[in-house]
């Protein structure tokens, strides 16, 4: 049953109406430490959920508000928290904005870099995903497979910025700082043994026939619904849509590489899932596609009034010490 | 660049002349100037002839209390099929800041306005369901607005 779908114009009017087989139950909020806090007013017949009314905002943190009070360089580290899931998507998403505004030019090997990143990011979420779906549908093992992969991400996002979760690695104007001594080394490893690691998850689940029965059919959202809501990203490929920002409106020279866009057409928890799986191999690709095109070049823009100077040339050149007192104090 | 973008534009000034206010074209986005009373109707033409049938976000600014008119509202209006993008926006003023729904066209406006009320008291007439919905119900003011402080008023309490 399409549960989203019937759920009535005026939510509150619902709650009102008389049970009869029915119960309602409030579920949530979970603690606030937990993520993804909310709660939802649901109406149950039996295990089946007739209405969802959800509640949110508990981890509402006024981002929007905080950024009137920081200089657009300081905007950064916000969005490092707006999904700690995808820090540097976030992180792009902003200073790209901030560089069309300045019209900046950004090197080749710093566009590159965030491609890379972009994708590890990509696949590190998806690995979230995966574990702590199949934990919610009863697979605990999974679980730590999954996880163990994300660190091995992690580790690398950590090498280049210093942060695991919050790495605030992409800055206008190109990047924080370039990638450590034996970083293509660490990376080629991680992308040559992740393979193995996405065959271990498909034997786990993809042809497991009670995984298959607990997500096909269910939570379906049809191809009409899912553009009227403005659903993004698999949810939307999950629903027959075809289309890709990285393919159709593409950004950071994502036009040059070669993969391939994953759509299923079912609509259902299943048709979601498949696309994700597909897209973590297809970000591979382009992870590898990144790392071989790596090439020794600057990483950021020539632009001193804006771009924040090497703190090497701040203890040697006199004017790259001004311009970081201009754009930082 | 925004040739095409252009397009649109010329067919919402051939449907209606008085659609658009004023078109601004800057970083290859361009901007539509709508009449507060015309947005409904603008929308409603582009999603059925232009193709946009996705909003991919609707969102309130304030432009200070000592403008006017001070709030806008923005209109992303997205294409899956040409992936073609316009912004559309309403001029509210602080002493009537009413806009027409658009939550009819695409469902998503529904919570999106919400939030706009919630954050910047833009009221959305004909909204099914027009509550607060990130700050909690007894919330004061709309945090939002330039002149809302940033650590708010006084200590909140959720007595």
């Amino acid at each position: 049953m399409g549960v989203l779908a019937e759920t009535p114009v005026n939510e509150l009017d619902l709650l009102d109406q008389p049970l009869e087989s029915e119960m309602t139950l409030s579920m949530g909020p979970q603690h606030p430490s937990t993520h993804g806090v909310l709660r939802l007013d649901l109406r149950l017949d039996g295990e089946l959920v007739i209405s969802a009314v959800p509640d949110i905002g508990y981890l509402h943190t006024g981002m929007e508000k905080l950024f009137e009070y920081k200089k657009y360089q300081q905007g950064i580290v916000i969005t490092d928290r707006m999904d700690y899931l995808n820090p540097l998507g976030n992180n792009l998403a902003y200073v790209m904005a901030a560089e069309k505004l300045l019209g900046l030019e950004i090197p080749e090997r710093a566009q590159v870099i965030r491609v890379l990143f972009c994708e590890l990011q990509r696949i590190a979420s998806h690995l979230v995903w995966l574990g702590t779906h199949a934990l919610d549908i009863g697979a605990m093992s999974v679980f730590f497979f999954a996880f163990r992969h994300r660190e091995k991400i992690l580790n690398l996002i950590e090498a280049a910025s210093g942060g695991r979760m919050t790495p605030s690695y992409f800055r206008i104007g190109g990047l924080m700082m370039d990638l450590p001594a034996g970083f293509d080394r660490r990376c080629k490893q991680f992308l040559d043994d992740f393979p193995e690691a996405l065959s271990t998850f498909d034997t786990l689940v993809t042809g497991n026939t009670l995984w298959q029965a607990r997500t096909k059919g269910i939570g379906i959202i049809s191809r009409e619904d899912a553009i009227d809501w403005g659903l993004t990203g698999p949810c939307l490929r999950g629903s027959g849509v075809d289309l890709d920002l990285r393919r159709d409106n593409p950004y950071t020279g994502y036009e040059t590489y070669d993969f391939n866009v994953c759509v299923e057409t079912d609509g259902d928890v299943w048709a979601r899932f498949l696309v994700r799986m597909r897209e973590m191999a297809e970000s591979w690709k382009i992870s590898r596609q990144a790392l071989e095109r790596l090439k020794p070049g600057p990483i950021k823009a020539d632009a001193p009034k804006v771009v924040l100077p090497d703190r090497d040339d701040m203890r040697k050149h006199m004017d790259s010490l001004i311009h970081h007192f201009l754009i930082v104090a | 660049m925004t040739e095409k973008l252009h397009g649109y534009v010329e067919q919402l000034k051939t449907e209606n002349g008085a659609w658009v206010a004023n078109v601004v074209d800057a970083f290859g986005e361009v901007t539509v100037e709508v009449p507060r009373d015309s947005i409904e109707a603008a929308c409603q033409f582009l999603k059925a002839q232009a193709g946009f049938n996705m909003l991919v976000d609707l969102c309130g600014a304030d432009n200070g209390p000592e403008e006017d008119p001070r709030f806008v509202v923005n209109y992303h209006l997205f294409g899956t099929q040409h992936h073609d993008r316009l912004r559309l926006q309403v001029l509210l003023s602080e002493d009537d800041p009413h806009v027409s729904t658009v939550s009819h066209i695409w469902s998503t406006a529904n919570w999106h306005e919400r939030e706009t009320w919630d954050m910047f008291g833009v009221v959305f007439d004909g909204h099914p369901d027009l509550r607060r919905i990130l700050l909690p119900s007894d919330f004061d003011g709309h945090a939002l607005r330039k002149d809302y402080p940033l650590r708010g008023y006084e200590p909140y309490s959720l007595n």
